[in-house]
Parts: structure tokens; C-alpha cells; sequence
């Protein structure tokens, strides 16, 4: 606020200062010059009336000579006074529009807003640095939740989109500055009471981490997630203890390895983390074999590793001739051409990788390939997001994109602690379990895309519950499953964990009694959790459920009852 | 030496002098008191303040705020001197000197401040 008006006034002060001069030296000549009045007598103005023709003849309104006719040396002194009067105006005005035009003080204008906007979020938010494929994903899926942001990009565009796009259901306030200084933080809320997380997903390393440094060091407690492109920046995000690092890379390479090992546990995966999950059927393609890596970059090496842990066979191809030939089964090339990955024996693998950092040579690999191996289970890696289209196009069996990824493993993060704990979890089991509960969700969520909550069993969460737990009645898991309009349908969700006293208990059943302090992850339907919420919050609603009668509190009713 | 500072501390020193003089004499004698006088201190208190603009300091915020006190003062003398001398329609009485006189006198008071805080700042600033 003060940085506008004193720009405003120390840039005013000048011509301020000229108009004083000239309004009090043209009435001080009026006061002077001795005029005439109507019987030919000598007059002098006094100051008011001087002050009084000043003004309306500055102002070039001009009433004429009052109060009497001037004389000639009166008019010469007016002719001098309107001629400065209109220059000292016109040098006035012309400060003040210069100055609202100037680009610096239309930023100054707009940060001021922006502050005013964060200031009065009276709901809980995020702050999200770099409003980029990731950033605008997060901010429309949280918005989808009813969950506000607020979004720091150094890209004006970028945050002209964010104000113009209109998708999103209420305003997020957006800013465009270096996300990495701490003053435009605070000035989007990092030290707001209502500021739940802190997200910094700009593509520079460096700018992340010093937005996670300084949400860490404010305010201890707050979630940070961080993206990140390599491992040195990924342990000091960590040594800090940032809740979340994602590395695109690493996260993708993870997830293509438990598609080479354990189709089906991938699958639950997919379905529980990508809002377009894959078909069942998808799984049916042999991914049991020898994989070819094109292009050993960060992408490469990062799956390379992965794929090494779970001792799945590989061939590398890259073209890059300085690198360490110390790889098993290195082929030179691009990858691009058929000699190549004939060299690389794509006949007999079961899948290709095209990982470059180009995105014409990955198409032209997976196309090079498939003609060569029709069953070819084929990965590409899509470096920009404009090309979306070409990709969607190309038949691959995986895209990967780094954008979508992160949003994907933030969201899931966001969307329940519990989830990423039951990911971890779920891959101890083998693959026929994974396929039992692929089904379970399968028939729960149809087509739909799966959505997943958790629930807390406490007084701030599940008020309903808790007073229902606190008279002495035994409430099951169960209930929370039923349709609170006809209990004896039930919702289209199911629990996929439950967590209580520090054990998690995966897959648990429906006759599992509640207490307060549990937690519980479910998946199904999106619209299943607004009705649980029901369940949970309306005493009236749960009392129904459990005996399938309406309590009606009024006396009246009790009376009756009674008898 | 420098020249903003001279002019800066010339108007501030110019606007108490100024009111000093019409203050002076006896307080409901319109003979004591000359309008020139008078015109010549609100110019002189009006540009002090425009001097004062923009200054982000603690200083010069209570320098701004000495000098608008003072012009609030002068203005108002000279409506009621406007008042007594073309609106009333008897002309100046010794009441209406001593009003505006009086308030002259406030004023001169903020520009003493003014003054002190000016000095105050030249002291803090050894160089």
C-alpha cells in the first residue's frame, strides 16, 4: 500500500510544488496591480477575490473580470497568469498519467491487490510455486475438493492464464515474481494461519529447494513438497525434511519396473494414482522378458537402476559416445534407425523404452520398433507438453511425461497421508492378490475414475461418530459403507486400510469396530465420500443407519415412544 | 554541501519566520498584522509540505505530519479572515483578528516542531 502512494506523491512533489508557485504569485499580482471600480476610483483587489479569480480562471472555467471591469495592466497580468496557470496543470496531470502508465506501478498495483486477496482467504489453501503442466493440474484437482491455492510463477503468461482460464469453481490469486525470494512468499501467505502446504514445483532445482528451506524453517510442522531433477537436491530436500521429493524420473522409472515385475499390483497402482486409469485387459501383454533402454540420461540411468533391483535383463542403447562403456549389453546408436535395434536383438524383447530427451526420435523409435516386434510392449517418454496430441496418438502402452507424473504423486499425497503408505504396503503382496482386489475395485467404480479419502475417527472430522462411540454403542466399519438415504443399499467405495494405534491393517472388514484416533482410507466413487460425510457428521443420519429408525428428539415424540 | 538539503531546511526555516512576524504584536490589532505577511506564510508553509512528500523515514513522517497541522491552522485563518472581511459585512473586528491570530499562533507552534525535528535529523547524521 505505502510503496504506491509515496511513488506517487515523492514523483508529485515537484509539480506540486510549481502550481503553489504560480497560483500564488498570479494572486499576488492581482493583489498588487490597482484596478478600477465603476465610479473610476482606485481599487485594489483584495486577497479573497484574487484567490477567487485565480481559481476559476485557472481552471479555464473563467466568469469574466469581477468585480469590476480591469484595466489594461490588470488584463496583461491576466494573460501572463492563464498561460501559466494551464502549463502548470498540464505538467501536472501529465506527471500523474506518466506515471500510472509506467509498467513498474501497474506491478506495484497488482502485488497489492494480490496481497490484499491472500490476506483475506479465510479457508485453508495451498501456495503453489510454478504454475507450469504440474502446477495447473494440482490447482484444478484441488479445486475439484473445494481446496483454494494460491500460485507464484515468474512467468507473466503463465499467471495470465491462471486469471483468465475461468475453469476453476473460485478465484486462486496468482503472482508473477521469483517464487525463490522470501518477501514475494510472505506476500502470498507463507506466514498465513491458513497456509496447510507449501508446494514448489518450479523446474528449477535451486528456486524449490529455497521455497522449502523457508516454509521449513517458519513454520516446522507444514508440508512441503518439493519436485526435484537430481539425487544431490533430493538429499538436502530430505535432510530438512521436506514431507514429499519428487524426482519425474525416479517416480516413473519406479513405476515401469513394477510393471515389468507385478502387472497387477501395477495396475492397483495406476488406478489409485492416474485419474485415467487403464483398462483390466491392458494387463494381458507379456512383460516378463529382456527390456531395451533408449538414451541413457537422467530418465535412463534412473530406470536402469530400478529395473536392475528387480534383476529384470537389459540392453542400453544411447549414441552418446563419451559414456561409460562399463554397461552390460551397450549398444551404440540412436535408436531411431532399424540397424540399430536389430543390433539390439528388439525380435526377442518384450519392451522398448524411448527415453531420449527428443521427442520426434522417441515416436520414431516406438514406430521403428513395432514394425520390427508387433508385440512390443512399448514406453515413451513425452519431453513437451504442447505435443500431447502426437503422443495420444502414437499407440504407446505408457507415456510418460514428467508433469503429469509429479502431479499424480503430489496429488496422491495430498489427497490422503494414508495413500502412499498403503502403495508401499500393497507391494509385499503378490500379484493374484493384487488382481483379487483389481476386481474388487473394478466392479466398484466401473468406468469411473477412482477416487480415494481417508477418514479420521475424531471429534473435528466425525463429530457424529465420536458422540455415537462416547454413549457406548459399537460402531463398525460397515456403517460408514452404507447409503445414508437407504440403508440397505450401500456406496460404491470400499476400505482399502485401516489405521489404528500405529498398526496398519490393510483390507480390513466391515465388522472392525471404530474408536476414536482411527483412520481409514477408502477408494470408489468421488461422490461416495460427500455422502459418507453424512454419515459421519449428521448424529440423526447415523443413528438411522445403525437402527433404521428415524430419532426424532422432539418431546412429543419421546412421550410417545415411552408408552 | 547539499542543494536539496539547503532548499529543504530554506522553506522549512522561511514558513516559522514567516509566521513568526505576522504573529507578532498585539493579538486583536488588525494595524499589527499584515495580510501580506499572511499570504506569503501559507505559500511558504504549503510548499514545505509538498517538500515533505515521498520521505519514507520515521522523521519524515512526523515532519508531514507537523507541516499538515500547520497548514490546517493557516487555512483556517484565512477563512475566517475571508469570512470577517467580505462575508460578515462589517469588516474586521478584534475578535476575528484574535481567531485568526491565535490560530497563526498553533501553527507557528508545529513549525517550531518542524523546526527541532529538522535539527534533530542534521545531528543524527554525522557526516
Amino acid at each position: 500500500m505505502n510503496n504506491v502512494l509515496y511513488a506517487l506523491l515523492r514523483r508529485l512533489r515537484l509539480p506540486l510544488i510549481t502550481m503553489i508557485m504560480v497560483y500564488s504569485v498570479s494572486i499576488l499580482g492581482f493583489v498588487l496591480i490597482p484596478g478600477m471600480d465603476d465610479q473610476g476610483n482606485v481599487y485594489r483587489m483584495d486577497f479573497f477575490h484574487a484567490f477567487y479569480f485565480v481559481s476559476f480562471m485557472g481552471s479555464t472555467i473563467g466568469f469574466g473580470e469581477i468585480p469590476y471591469a480591469f484595466t489594461d495592466a490588470q488584463r496583461m497580468w491576466t494573460l501572463f497568469t492563464i498561460y501559466a496557470t494551464v502549463i502548470a496543470w498540464l505538467y501536472g496531470i501529465g506527471t500523474i498519467l506518466a506515471l500510472i502508465q509506467e509498467p513498474v506501478f501497474g506491478r506495484m498495483l497488482r502485488r497489492r491487490s494480490f496481497v490484499r486477496k491472500v490476506q483475506g482467504i479465510t479457508e485453508p489453501f495451498y501456495l503453489v510455486c510454478g504454475y507450469g503442466v504440474t502446477g495447473e493440474i494440482i490447482v484444478n484437482k484441488l479445486a475439484q475438493r473445494g481446496i483454494r491455492s494460491v500460485v507464484i510463477d515468474i512467468d507473466e503468461g503463465k499467471i495470465d492464464s491462471l486469471e483468465i482460464s475461468g475453469r476453476l469453481p473460485f478465484e486462486a490469486p496468482g503472482l508473477c515474481a521469483d517464487a525463490s525470494l522470501p518477501d514475494v512468499l510472505d506476500d502470498a501467505g507463507l506466514l498465513h494461519d491458513k497456509c496447510v502446504g507449501v508446494l514448489a514445483l518450479t523446474n528449477v532445482d535451486q528456486v524449490n529447494l529455497s521455497v522449502a528451506i523457508a516454509s521449513k524453517l517458519l513454520r516446522p510442522e507444514r508440508i512441503v513438497i518439493s519436485r526435484t531433477e537430481s539425487d544431490t537436491t533430493t538429499a538436502n530436500l530430505l535432510s530438512f525434511g521436506t514431507d514429499l521429493v519428487v524426482d519425474p524420473f525416479r517416480v516413473y522409472a519406479e513405476y515401469l519396473s513394477l510393471a515389468a515385475h507385478a502387472p497387477y499390483t501395477h495396475l492397483v497402482y495406476d488406478w489409485l494414482v492416474n485419474p485415467y486409469h487403464r483398462p483390466l485387459s491392458s494387463v494381458y501383454k507379456k512383460t516378463k522378458g529382456r527390456w531395451i533402454i533408449c538414451g541413457y540420461g537422467r530418465f535412463g540411468s534412473a530406470l536402469y537402476r530400478e529395473f536392475n533391483e528387480e534383476h529384470v535383463e537389459l540392453t542400453v542403447v544411447d549414441s552418446n559416445p563419451e559414456m561409460d562403456a562399463g554397461l552390460p549389453f551397450l549398444v551404440r546408436g540412436k535408436g531411431t534407425e532399424a540397424l540399430t535395434l536389430s543390433e539390439a536383438r528388439v525380435e526377442d524383447a518384450v519392451g522398448i523404452i524411448a527415453g531420449t530427451n527428443n521427442d520426434a526420435d522417441n515416436l520414431s523409435i516406438i514406430m521403428t520398433a513395432r514394425e520390427m516386434n508387433k508385440n512390443l510392449v512399448t514406453v515413451v517418454r513425452q519431453n513437451v507438453h504442447a505435443n500431447k496430441l502426437v503422443f495420444k496418438n502414437s499407440k504407446a502402452d505408457f507415456i510418460m511425461e514428467p508433469g503429469q507424473i509429479i502431479a499424480n504423486r503430489v496429488l496422491a499425497h495430498l489427497k490422503s497421508p494414508l495413500l502412499p503408505v498403503f502403495i508401499e504396503q500393497m507391494q509385499a503382496y503378490d500379484d493374484v492378490w493384487a488382481h483379487t482386489l483389481l476386481n474388487r475395485m473394478n466392479s466398484v467404480a466401473q468406468e469411473e475414475e477412482v477416487d480415494s479419502w481417508s477418514v479420521r475417527v475424531d471429534e473435528d472430522n466425525s463429530p457424529a461418530l465420536v458422540e455415537m462411540i462416547n454413549s457406548g454403542v459399537d460402531v463398525n466399519l460397515g456403517i460408514l459403507l452404507k447409503d445414508p438415504r437407504d440403508r440397505t443399499q450401500s456406496l460404491s467405495a470400499f476400505p482399502l486400510m485401516l489405521h489404528t494405534d500405529d498398526i496398519y491393517d490393510i483390507l480390513p472388514g466391515e465388522l472392525d469396530l471404530l474408536k476414536p484416533g482411527d483412520e481409514i482410507l477408502f477408494c470408489g466413487k468421488s461422490k461416495s465420500l460427500r455422502r459418507m460425510e453424512w454419515t459421519m457428521n449428521n448424529f440423526n443420519t447415523l443413528h438411522y443407519l445403525l437402527t433404521g429408525n428415524e430419532p426424532t428428539g422432539n418431546l412429543l415424540s419421546r412421550i410417545l415412544n415411552r408408552q | 554541501m547539499n542543494k536539496e538539503k539547503v532548499i529543504f531546511a530554506f522553506f522549512i526555516v522561511l514558513a516559522l519566520t514567516l509566521n513568526f512576524g505576522f504573529f507578532l504584536g498585539e493579538i486583536d490589532n488588525p494595524e499589527h498584522h499584515n495580510v501580506f505577511e499572511f499570504f506569503a506564510a501559507i505559500v511558504v508553509s504549503l510548499i514545505c509540505t509538498a517538500l515533505k512528500f515521498g520521505d519514507r523515514t520515521h522523521l519524515g513522517a512526523l515532519m508531514m505530519a507537523t507541516s499538515l497541522v500547520a497548514d490546517l491552522q493557516l487555512v483556517i485563518a484565512a477563512l475566517i479572515w475571508g469570512y470577517a472581511e467580505q462575508v460578515s459585512g462589517v469588516g474586521m473586528t478584534p475578535s476575528h483578528m484574535s481567531s485568526v491570530v491565535s490560530l497563526s499562533g498553533g501553527a507557528l507552534l508545529a513549525n517550531i516542531i518542524s523546526v527541532v525535528l529538522l535539527m534533530v535529523e542534521t545531528i543524527m547524521v554525522r557526516r
